[in-house]
């Protein structure tokens, strides 16, 4: 007798490498040109029609790249973990793969965050690193991922790697409200977020409908940097299936 | 009988944990034994703690005013890489001589037995910290009225460094060079308690009330004692297994 299934279909089919490297080959297309639209888009709009800033000028355009960058580096933590549970609970390849593919993503997208950070803080605030909690929760959080890469590389068998790395990605995502909260109390300087779900932006609509389309970019942009390490992960453990040698023979 | 009353042989079990020779009392005393035996290995943080809290005088500057404000986070400083420097040793001997396996086997709950491991473990390293601090904050002109602040702050907050130390320690034990990246695992994980730690000493210098960092590293303490043997425990299955 067939077991009852409680979670939806393609959720087991997820778990197939070779359905899994099917639906993003699918899937990478529609995203890429999504990504491609929504960032040019994004772009031009903010820097050439969206009004400049009325106390920081021009300067304030960076707001453009360094938020959806933020966002986005706290997303693909959350996602981090995320797949990292679903490895450890339900011993799934696919999200043994997500899970090490975010960490490098993550860690650039965390860069990315903290150097346009810089290059705003020197006209706004007169330096290039001040000691504050946004920042500094940045900083932890970019340390966080490197060291999560760090015990990845250290460890050879992939499966121990895999649950070894997402332990500690749990542990982190425990500690992140924590740091998160400490730094806050600690010493504040960055202004508030920009974007709550809860509540209407304080800028006027000419300046968030970019910021808005920006964002959705980036996160398109992160599916498809996503699909791409994962199609080549998947290739590459699997290099000794079947179906990968008949790809390849082609 | 109803289905909430637990059954004859789960209350022998809770009894049996609970009692002396039971597994959380048992790892206790064979960890204190061992460390006993290896009496070097007990007073090599401590000297640690004590060389570090000597270079900032040398190295910075020994003014008393200057050393005065910095004290606090010094000492806190030096705590937490002697904690640090002492984690790696925690499961390595008994990753090594098969014991860990054994544990791992046993029909003894593994939260107490880790539990038990670490408590051992802060009993030998933060709690002689704790009572050495206000020594190195004489040392550093610490004000007489933050010592209080400095040995409640690391008697509360020396015991969570340990436990989330343990959870770095666990994951690198299956590795031969774990020193490194235990470091880089764990520090991130530490600095709330190295802000809140610091922050107490310095409010208890100012005259500031002590109550709400100490609640705020209790609370921290709380969490890690409740969460941090279970993810401990599962980093030890995947080392040994790996």
């Amino acid at each position: 007798m067939a077991e009852k299934k409680w979670m939806p279909r393609w959720f087991y089919q997820l778990a197939s490498p070779r359905w899994c490297y099917d639906i993003t080959g699918k899937l990478l297309p529609i995203f890429a040109i999504a990504a491609l639209l929504t960032l040019v888009v994004g772009t031009v709009w903010a820097l050439a029609f969206a009004p400049a800033d009325y106390q920081q000028g021009n300067s304030f355009r960076i707001i453009y790249i360094h938020v959806p960058a933020s966002i986005l580096a706290q997303s693909c933590y959350m996602l981090m973990a995320v797949a990292g549970a679903i490895g450890l609970i339900w011993k799934m390849k696919i999200a043994d793969m997500v899970a090490k593919c975010c960490a490098p993503i993550g860690a650039s997208i965390a860069i990315l965050s903290l150097a346009t950070g810089a290059i705003w803080g020197k006209p706004t605030w007169g330096s290039w690193w001040v000691w504050d909690a946004r920042l500094t929760s940045m900083l932890i959080l970019f340390f966080l991922y490197l060291g999560i890469i760090a015990l990845n590389s250290a460890i050879e068998s992939e499966r121990t790697a895999a649950q070894s790395t997402a332990v500690l990605a749990l542990v982190g995502l425990v500690n992140i409200p924590i740091i998160k909260y400490s730094v806050d109390w600690w010493n504040t300087l960055h202004q508030p977020a920009t974007f709550t779900l809860t509540e209407r932006p304080a800028m006027p609509s000419e300046m968030w409908l970019p910021l808005l389309v920006m964002v959705i970019g980036f996160y398109c942009f992160f599916a498809v940097a996503m699909m791409l390490r994962l199609r080549n992960e998947i290739i590459q453990r699997e290099r000794r299936s079947s179906w990968v040698r008949a790809l390849m023979a082609n | 009988m109803s289905d909430s009353m637990p059954n004859r042989p789960e209350v022998d079990a809770m009894i049996t944990e609970c009692r002396v020779d039971g597994p959380f009392w048992g790892a206790l005393k064979r960890e204190l034994l061992l460390s006993y035996r290896r009496k070097s290995d007990l007073v090599n943080p401590l000297i640690f703690f004590l060389m570090v809290a000597t270079l900032f005088p040398l190295g910075v500057s020994p003014d008393p005013t200057f050393l005065a404000d910095v004290a606090p986070g010094v000492v806190w400083v030096a705590a937490l890489l002697a904690t640090l420097l002492s984690m790696d040793s925690l499961f390595r001997s008994d990753f090594e001589d098969g014991t860990l396996e054994q544990i791992l086997l046993s029909p003894q709950p593994l939260y107490l037995v880790v539990l038990a491991k670490v408590l051992g473990h802060w009993m030998l390293t933060g709690l002689p910290l704790t009572i050495l601090a206000p020594l190195l904050g004489v040392m550093l002109f610490l004000p007489s009225d933050g010592m209080w602040g400095l040995v409640l702050s690391l008697l509360l907050g020396t015991p969570t460094l340990s436990l989330v130390g343990a959870i770095g320690a666990a994951l690198t034990v299956g590795l031969r060079k774990g020193g490194v990246l235990i470091s880089l695992l764990v520090l991130p994980l530490y600095i709330p308690v190295l802000i809140f730690g610091s922050a107490a000493v310095q409010g208890a210098v100012t005259g500031l009330p002590l109550g709400g960092y100490l609640a705020i590293l209790g609370a921290m303490l709380s969490l890690g004692l409740v969460l941090a043997p279970l993810a401990i425990g599962a980093a030890l299955r995947i080392s040994v297994s790996g």
